[in-house]
């Protein structure tokens, strides 16, 4: 499962913190501090993957990516594929940049509740519940739909078929 | 997409400083006028942290007082709550705003609402006590009808919930397993997969519900219920077996590009579904030739669709690897999947030469060959610029070290080590130096150089069983004496070089181990005299640098190394410094120095030469001092309370309350605290003499059978507490070897020669040539990694016995502890047994029926005859069975052998209840079987390894894997040399639960050499259950209510009993009988149980009857046990 989703900008200054897991307010400061320390000293051209340095044993593992001023990291158990998570990550990034339209830093600051929101769409307690970039806008334009409207009782529209899927 | 993204993020600095009139290149920013944006601003403009201080504390208190205020509406409140979760995010404490976040959540409108539930998932964990608040809010928006407001909800369950409020909401999210939309259906899956990882026991009932959901019609449902099946599989894989076919299913299909073009990532279909699928797969067939036979298809297909160049084909392809690796091996597709791990391997992207080194780690073990396949690239993958890279080249070579290539593998890892700053890296990369540097040392100089290069590069961040082991291997040594001298000569004559040398500071576990060493082995020296090593420690000892933990182990080999020195200034110099030192520690051991010193003889006898090893005979009774307390009590001296007792009676003085748990009930007066089951009330009496009061006012009957604890003068102390006080003696530590240090130095090592890595192709052959060394087919069962047992050159010895670090220091542990509180558990257990007693006199006459329950408790405690006589008859018909398949007389011989020797076995341990022998595995020369004992303090697990054929086995080891959940302890005299032809041996360790959980496994292996130094090993293992860790827990009734109040976790659960034992007794003996829970009191259809997880992790029950349902509460002072123990019942009630 996924542990944190930790977005910080090139000084260090969390942006965006979600942790999955239950730990103290000092820890998580903590741990946002440490994963900025060991993700910042990497040069550019090395691999994306950190293993088993911190938040609680060495099953954990840190997969970032470095976008401009900001540094996208999730904090990941072993369960978690390292590849996907990458993809997950870009999916992500996609998804704000649609829903923001070309998404800055700024945005995520002054936003931090919408940005909440798609992750919530993305990922539930830790686990992945979405991957899809147009479904995942979808569901938050159908909620702001909502919302601005006040009335609806309507769901979100159905736009996958139904598929057989039976064993 | 990702040039747009980071075009416009490398705007952002501009942004930052633009006006606001001036907005940003998006409309988006119109918002920034808010004051969020006034404070982010504010923020991005201050040079130090203290002034961002200033100014976040100013803001939180501005919002203090907006959120407090009446007037603030819920738009404010919205607005206000943003900025709380900016400043909380800094890491401020914004604490104030939670409850606030909690209403908002409650009465806002959509927008408002979903502000004020990110708010609470943000700040609040899950123990928070104002979660308990959001519970009603949630319950609320689950039953609504708008959809966003119900996936609000799930959205929060998923990410906080109070464990004990599920109840109040597992229904509510069972039905949206149901709901029309397929995103709703979906969030329930993740919801109650939470629900799953918190409180297993709560959704046990409704597997049959995921099981739906895996077939829901939409792939977002079923994908999302795959998550709970690879947890659950995880835990248990046997129990899915039959859903194999299932998920191959789903595999092909997906593979096949039947999902909608929606599922498409970069037109790979589904690809997270399909590594979920996969890593579900990897788990099914491990170990299971059937299970893996149905996915063979479906995996070959996999790795020949994932052929696209993009990013996760790959991800795809390294699952599929792992899968196929983990599975029941198939020839054609581990060569397949060999060309895959290539493909990693040699690809110039970084990420997948990671995974590929990863992959290679994985596999090694199954196919050695591969990495020489791949030899160069790892050479490269050594002095590779990314230092990730380089620790997961390290690990490979781990698992690829051999007694002919560990000098190179050692010396590239220590090159490492010395470049790396982080403690993790240090502390994991030193344990495997120092274990590979046991196992397969060439000679001792070597290894004494790397053991000194881990020392003081690993020095006081390295675990502490390192210099533990260390000094053990020295002491205990190996078959050869001479060979020992050696080394032990070798470590002195090392350690003197080390510590001439000017200026150099060693950790100050390094000095400690030296000092060790040297006041050991000091003697073995030719040249230098006893005076000359104890002037160099008293260097040492005058320095700053060195800690006063430091100091004892100096001073410690100092005062052995006296006896041989004739005459030393430098001691007599010692003495007279550390007499008036402030340290009263060291002056301790000065003046014990000075004394000695006085009589050489007792010295001499006191501090033998090279007997660290030998056991020290310890009066642990105390009885010397039999007569001083005789004196003492004659004199009219207090007899001694253990601690316990007095915290009682301390306890029973202050209160008021008394535990009344016969009586009609009466309201609890005065007491606030939490509530006590229904029928078990709590009585309020303001006299000392509450149980005689207490009682008169109810019901005078019962005076008879409480036990006396309070008469008209006070206190009635037991008699038979008291004699056994002063016999009882505490256990005298033996271990001595306590390691802690702070002190930070690091200190580069002279020996570790760096080898200069050319570029040239040739050097690298080189290298590789004594890297891969002995990985060649012809040697492939060294390469085995660890079971390697014919290479071992300083294979430890399984010596349960612990390393004194020297008589001195035993003997001045001694003193300390004499004075200790005695064996606190023995004297309880004589109290409660005598409480017991009383009860049950008394309830003889008044209860039929819990009479008849403590009866048959006590057939369940202590075994009955009946029993015994059952366990002992299955053995032999156990082996029976075995003899039909075996032929050979000799065999049949030792079968029969086997049998007496068996049976005797149980025999011996039959004061104790224990299990049926079973065989766990066995191969033509071996077998083993295993039986569990349930001793009161521990349970003993004990495998009997008998050898079937005429041959003698050498060298036979049995070794348990160590499992985070069990804490394992060998008993004594487990290493056998040999095994004599047709015997037994028995092993046996006594196990320990570290955190309560269903059901654990614990494997482990048996080793052993034939005659013609062939190395056979066999995997075995067995299976753990809570029961056997769970044993009653005698408490009285008074007890039990104090116990109850005390501990924090509930758990409730209505439990249906079938038809045959919709009755008090027959409930209570399936539960005493099958739990081993104590049965405390009976109180009409009510009744307390008491049980305690092993070490001493109690936990109490208390019960009811109506009708058919038996309503259980559980309550114990560790978190998940009431749980897991609900579960167990659970299951005992179905079962009968």
């Amino acid at each position: 499962m996924i542990k944190a989703i930790l977005i910080f900008n090139n000084h260090g200054k969390p942006r965006v913190s979600k942790f999955y897991q239950p730990y103290s307010e000092d820890t998580r400061q903590q741990i946002i501090r440490e994963t900025f320390h060991l993700v910042s000293k990497r040069d550019e051209n090395v691999c994306n993957f950190l293993g088993g340095l911190l938040i609680g044993g060495s099953d954990n593992k840190l997969i970032y990516r470095h976008y401009a001023t900001l540094y996208f990291v999730f904090c990941v158990d072993s369960s978690e594929s390292e590849l996907a998570i990458l993809d997950l990550m870009q999916v992500f990034v996609e998804t704000l940049d649609k829903c923001f339209e070309n998404v800055c830093e700024l945005d995520l600051i002054s936003h931090v509740d919408k940005v909440h929101n798609i992750l919530a769409e993305m990922v539930m307690g830790g686990m992945v519940l979405e991957t899809n970039m147009n479904e995942i806008v979808t569901q938050i334009d159908a909620q702001n739909k909502l919302e601005k409207s006040e009335a609806g009782l309507a769901g979100a529209p159905a736009h996958r078929d139904a598929y057989i899927f039976s064993n | 997409m990702s040039d747009i993204v980071e075009k416009t993020l490398t705007a952002l600095p501009g942004l930052f400083l633009q006006n606001q009139s001036v907005g940003g290149p998006a409309g988006v920013k119109a918002s920034f006028s808010s004051r969020l944006g006034n404070l982010v601003r504010g923020i991005t403009a201050l040079t130090s942290k203290h002034e961002e201080e200033k100014l976040i504390q100013q803001e939180l208190s501005n919002l203090k007082a907006t959120v407090s205020a009446p007037t603030t509406t819920l738009k404010m409140m919205k607005e206000c709550m943003v900025r709380l979760i900016y400043c909380e995010m800094l890491g401020y404490d914004a604490s104030f705003g939670y409850i606030h976040a909690i209403k908002l959540a409650q009465q806002g409108n959509l927008l408002e609402k979903r502000v004020g539930y990110l708010a609470v998932s943000l700040f609040l964990h899950e123990s928070h006590e104002l979660l308990l608040l959001l519970v009603n809010t949630v319950v609320k928006d689950l039953q609504s009808t708008n959809l966003v407001e119900v996936c609000m909800a799930l959205t929060v369950v998923s990410q906080i919930f109070p464990r004990e409020m599920i109840p109040a909401v597992l229904p509510l999210i069972e039905d949206k397993l149901q709901h029309s939309k397929e995103i709703i259906r979906r969030k329930a899956v993740l919801a109650l997969y939470k629900f799953h990882l918190i409180a297993p026991n709560q959704v046990q009932h409704i597997h049959i519900k995921f099981r739906k959901a895996l077939c829901d019609r939409d792939v977002g449902v079923m994908a999302a219920s795959l998550h709970i099946y690879f947890r659950m599989i995880k835990e248990n894989s046997s129990g899915y077996k039959d859903l194999t076919g299932s998920f191959v299913t789903i595999l092909k299909q997906v593979v096949g590009g039947k999902l909608p073009v929606d599922f498409n990532y970069h037109s790979v279909p589904a690809p997270w579904l399909q590594i979920q699928l996969l890593r579900i797969l990897g788990l099914l067939g491990k170990d299971d030739q059937r299970t893996s036979e149905l996915m063979y298809d479906v995996l070959d297909e996999s790795l020949r669709r994932a052929e696209l160049n993009h990013n996760v084909t790959y991800a795809i392809l390294f699952e599929c690897v792992h899968t196929v690796y983990s599975i029941y091996p198939k020839s054609e597709l581990l060569e397949k999947a060999a060309k895959c791990i290539g493909k990693f391997v040699l690809s110039p992207k970084i990420n997948l030469k990671y995974l590929g080194l990863k992959a290679l780690t994985y596999v090694i073990q199954q196919d050695p060959t591969l990495a020489l396949q791949h030899q160069m690239t790892i050479i490269e993958c050594l002095d590779h610029p990314d230092p990730i890279i380089k620790r997961e080249t390290l690990e490979l070579l781990y698992r690829i070290t051999n007694a002919q290539n560990i000098t190179v593998i050692v010396q590239k890892m220590l090159e490492y080590l010395q470049q790396s700053k982080e403690e993790y890296i240090i502390v994991n990369l030193v344990g495997k130096i120092a274990e590979l540097a046991e196992k397969y040392a060439p000679d001792n100089a070597w290894f004494i150089q790397t053991m000194n290069a881990v020392f003081s590069v690993g020095g006081d961040v390295m675990h502490p069983d390192i210099p533990n082991n260390f000094l053990r291997l020295l002491a205990e040594g190996f078959d050869d004496e001479t060979e020992d001298q050696q080394l032990r000569l070798y470590a002195v004559q090392s350690y003197l070089t080390l510590l001439d040398a000017e200026n150099v500071f060693y950790p100050q576990k390094f000095l400690q181990v030296m000092s060790w060493v040297l006041g050991e082995y000091a003697y073995l020296l030719d040249k230098e005299t006893p005076e000359e090593v104890i002037t160099k420690l008293y260097k040492l000892l005058t320095s700053d640098l060195v800690s006063s933990e430091t100091k004892a182990w100096l001073l410690a080999a100092v005062t052995k190394l006296t006896p041989r020195a004739h005459s030393s200034n430098v001691v007599e110099r010692l003495i007279q410094e550390f007499t008036v030192s402030l340290d009263t520690c060291m002056r301790q051991h000065a003046f014990e120095l000075k004394h000695l010193r006085e009589n050489v003889e007792l010295m001499k006898s006191l501090l033998p030469v090279d007997k660290s090893c030998e056991d020290l005979v310890v009066d642990t009774s105390l009885s010397f001092l039999d007569g001083f307390v005789a004196e003492e009590l004659s004199q009219g001296a207090a007899p001694y309370k253990p601690h316990h007792q007095r915290q009682e009676e301390k306890l029973s003085q202050e209160k008021v309350l008394n535990f009344e748990p016969y009586g009609l009930s009466f309201s609890s007066s005065g007491f606030t605290g939490r509530q006590s089951p229904a029928g078990i009330s709590l009585g309020s009496d303001v006299s000392g003499n509450s149980a005689e009061t207490a009682l008169k006012e109810t019901n005078s009957l019962k005076l008879d059978g409480i036990k006396k604890l309070w008469g008209k003068e006070g206190y009635l102390p037991k008699k038979e507490g008291k004699a056994g006080d002063e016999t009882e003696a505490p256990p005298v530590p033996q271990e001595s070897i306590i390691m802690e240090s702070v002190d930070q130095t690091i200190v580069k090592k002279d020996q570790s020669q760096v080898l200069t890595q050319s570029k040239e192709e040739k050097e690298k052959q080189l290298l590789a040539s004594s890297l891969f060394v002995g990985l060649g087919s012809e040697s492939t069962i060294n390469l085995l990694g660890k079971a390697d047992t014919v290479s071992h050159k300083f294979r430890r010895k399984s010596k349960v016995k612990e390393t004194k670090s020297g008589e001195t220091t035993s003997t001045q542990n001694m003193p300390c502890s004499y004075f200790s509180s005695s064996s606190d558990v023995t004297y309880e257990d004589d109290y409660y047994l005598d409480t017991l007693q009383d009860r049950g006199d008394k309830e003889l006459n008044k209860f039929s029926l819990s009479s008849e329950l403590l009866d048959s408790e006590s057939l369940t405690e202590l075994p009955s005859a009946e029993k015994l006589s059952s366990c002992t008859e299955s053995t032999p018909s156990l082996f029976t069975d075995n003899m039909e398949g075996l032929h050979t007389p000799s065999t049949v011989a030792s079968v029969a052998n086997e049998i007496s020797l068996a049976s005797s076995l149980l025999e011996e341990t039959s004061e104790h209840m224990h299990s049926d022998l079973v065989e766990v595995c066995d191969n033509e020369t071996i077998s083993v079987s295993s039986y569990k004992i349930w001793k009161d303090d521990c349970l003993m697990v004990t495998w009997s390894v008998s050898s079937k054929s005429g041959l003698e086995l050498k060298s036979a080891n049995l070794e348990i894997s160590p499992t985070e959940n069990f804490k394992i302890t060998e008993q004594p005299g487990c290493c056998l040399p040999v095994i004599e032809t047709e015997s037994i041996k028995t092993f046996q360790y006594s196990v320990q639960m570290e955190k309560p959980f269903t059901e654990g496994n614990l494997s482990g292996f048996i080793n052993y050499q034939m005659m013609d130094t062939h190395s056979v090993q066999l995997e075995f293992s067995v299976n753990l259950s809570l029961l056997d860790f769970i044993r009653p827990l005698k408490i009285s009734t008074e007890n039990f209510g104090s116990l109850w109040l005390s501990f924090a976790n509930d758990v409730k659960q209505n439990v249906k009993m079938s038809e045959s034992q919709a009755a008090l007794p027959s409930a209570l003996k399936t539960l005493q009988q099958k739990l081993r829970l104590h049965v405390v009191e009976i109180i009409g259809n009510e009744g307390l149980l008491a049980c305690q997880l092993l070490p001493s992790i109690p936990c109490l029950v208390h019960f009811r009857v109506h009708g058919d349902v038996l309503a259980l509460w559980f309550r114990s002072s560790c978190s998940t046990l009431p749980d897991y123990l609900l579960y167990q019942c659970q299951k005992v009630m179905e079962e009968s």
